[in-house]
């Protein structure tokens, strides 16, 4: 879907693309998913599995990120 | 009752002590000439790594998300902790669009998302319904920091008997406001958000800990709120979700993140950070803020299990609930503590107000005064222009609030989230592909903007007892379906705005009507700091490409 692209020659790097960028996809589709998390038990500290699991799902959002941010720095070859 | 004398001394003084640093925030790092809208309106392009993460956490979580959504959970329970899956959305969302407005924006010296569609698509026409499309959203988004601060000063017991007595500490505070974000731009945000998200932290921290040891642990809590919910008639609330209201909570996450990242504030704060790296790292700090935000939500429950009632509505038999966080505090904190609560929500009320503020007076400048009534004007006119027009936006604000009944911008809220997805397709697909054409891009726009506005008028709130605008939960029957199930308006319509586009592109194409000008390069989207293309003289909106 992009137009092609017009690399200059001595453009180091000018792409966003990396396979590392599929990672992203978890945090947004995981959340979506309702049935992984609809219910009540089991209790964590009293806090219903509707509620901790969607919490534990900041977490994925932070670990996708940082990875995907550290695998596709500049100067590190994908 | 206690008075609250102790809550409102605590509150005017922190109060007083973020006004002060609105002023001085015009000499921190200190701009060389003010009299620029990269300086004013963006604070100069050059946020690094912790101040931008003060700043968008201050811009994106504002005080009315604050008191809503644990009003929300209150009232209907499990709906309205959609607020953590869609603040988690989100960020990935940045992580992979907003980057390539940075860099495209950064490399053409953009300001606003409709000077880069007015570039990407050659054309002003298309770049005024999106500057248009996001004042229409922010203006409302701003009168309700001020059913926040409102919330808070009720609780304290400020209120008067006449319209102005009522209304005084509100408009001293906006004025107050205006005044330093006249003076400083976005730097005093910037600054501001240091003392509010600092304050917003201790609070909840300190609002989960102590909470539950007063009510009996979140155990407790939880039943107590699935007793209510039992006891309630309402089908659709409970500490669970139903078949029926699955659909509508997950499309609402989808479509609040979307909307989120459209909105003029959330891309002013982004393109004032200064290179890709900054906002890179910023998406996987920022999430922080969605476990404060589901932590308050939260708070809705404890609410109910010591049993607060909210205070009356403006209008005779209505309940405000967006009081029932700050009675919670009220209730449960010593005074001084509870004025500190209360001076959290106020002054982050202040962040998101001005940083809005800025984003309207910047589109308005750059895509309306700029492009039609001054064609040009100098960046100090532009500067000018926008300073104030941003004192316009807030008295504007304030008269809504002031003279108008509080529904009312929260209806008008609620309508500016569906409206300012309609910008999706030309604003964020933009950044990946020119395909679509630039009149199909229009005419999905005023398609779905009709839908959105038909759907709205269709949804009765039998809780407010309003036939119209009730909410943004479609039921699925009205389409014809046999089904209780409902969805939200905004991501139909988005959908059907994209669909309209993509058959008008085909007919415009075999038409072969003119596509204009691409103003932009591919490799603009990958631009960093120190790119030697970058020309910071360059205005933007005139800029055509020469490859």
């Amino acid at each position: 879907m992009a137009e092609p692209e017009t690399r200059e020659p001595d453009a180091r790097r000018r792409t966003d693309r990396s396979p590392w960028n599929w990672l992203l996809l978890l945090p947004i589709v995981v959340p979506v998913l309702t049935f992984i998390y609809n219910r009540d038990e089991p209790r964590l500290f009293g806090f219903p599995a509707f509620y901790w699991i969607q919490f534990l799902f900041i977490l994925l959002g932070v670990g996708t990120t940082t990875i995907v941010y550290q695998m596709t720095k500049r100067g590190r070859r994908p | 009752m206690r008075d609250h004398i102790t809550e409102i001394v605590v509150f005017t003084l922190l109060f007083l002590l973020v006004s002060g640093m609105g002023f001085v925030a015009a000499r921190w790092r200190a701009p060389k000439d003010m009299a620029h809208l990269d300086e004013w309106g963006l604070g100069g392009r050059n946020f690094g790594g912790w101040i931008t993460w003060f700043l968008v956490g201050g811009d994106l979580y504002t005080a009315y998300t604050f008191v809503a959504v644990p009003a929300l959970i209150f009232g209907a329970g499990a709906a309205g902790f959609f607020a953590v899956p869609y603040t988690i959305i989100i960020y990935p969302m940045f992580f992979l669009i907003l980057i390539r407005l940075w860099s495209v924006s950064h490399r053409h010296g953009f300001v606003t998302p409709a000077d880069f569609v007015r570039s990407r698509f050659d054309s002003p026409t298309l770049a005024l319904v999106v500057a248009i499309t996001g004042i229409v959203a922010t203006m409302p988004y701003i009168a309700l920091q001020l059913v926040g601060i409102e919330a808070v000063l009720k609780t304290m017991g400020v209120t008067g008997d006449s319209l102005l007595a009522r209304h005084a500490p509100i408009i001293i505070a906006f004025a107050i406001l205006a005044a330093y974000t006249y003076q400083s731009g976005l730097r005093a945000p910037a600054l501001i958000a240091f003392v509010k998200d600092a304050l917003i932290y201790i609070v909840i921290l300190v609002a989960v800990i102590y909470l539950p040891t007063k009510l009996g642990g979140w155990g407790s809590i939880f039943d107590a709120a699935e007793a209510k919910f039992t006891a309630s008639p309402n089908a659709n609330d409970g500490i669970t979700l139903n078949a029926n209201n699955q659909i509508q909570y997950v499309t609402l996450a989808l479509g609040s993140a979307l909307a989120l990242f459209l909105y003029p504030h959330s891309i002013t704060g982004v393109l004032a950070s200064k290179n890709r790296t900054v906002i890179k790292r910023n998406m996987s700090a920022l999430p922080a803020y969605s476990f404060l935000l589901g932590l308050l939500a939260l708070l809705g429950y404890a609410a109910i299990a010591s049993n607060v009632k909210p205070l009356p509505g403006a209008t005779q038999g209505t309940v405000d609930s967006n009081t029932v966080v700050p009675l919670l505090f009220d209730m449960q904190f010593p005074a001084w503590f509870a004025g500190v609560a209360f001076a959290a929500i106020g002054i982050g009320a202040l962040v998101p107000a001005a940083i809005m503020s800025i984003a309207a007076a910047n589109l308005f400048t750059r895509n309306i005064y700029k492009e039609y009534l001054r064609k040009n004007a100098s960046h100090a006119d532009e500067a000018r222009v926008s300073k104030i027009t941003s004192l316009v936006v807030k008295v504007g604000a304030v008269a809504c609030i002031v003279f108008l009944d509080p529904q009312f911008s929260i209806d008008l809220q609620l309508i500016g989230g569906v409206i300012i997805l309609q910008t999706a397709p030309a604003v964020a697909l933009g950044l990946f592909t020119r395909w679509l054409h630039r009149g199909a891009l229009i005419a999905g726009w005023v398609a779905g903007m009709g839908l959105s506005m038909w759907m709205l008028w269709q949804i009765p709130n039998p809780a407010t007892k309003r036939a119209h605008f009730g909410g943004s939960a479609f039921p699925l029957s009205e389409f014809g379906f046999d089904t209780k199930r409902t969805i939200y308006v905004g991501f139909v319509t988005v959908l059907v705005n994209l669909l309209i586009a993509v058959i008008v592109t085909l007919i415009l194409r075999a038409a072969k009507t003119p596509a204009g000008v691409d103003g932009t390069r591919q490799d603009d989207y990958f631009a960093d700091e120190g790119d030697p293309r970058v020309d910071r003289d360059l205005t933007a909106v005139e800029t055509p490409s020469s490859t």
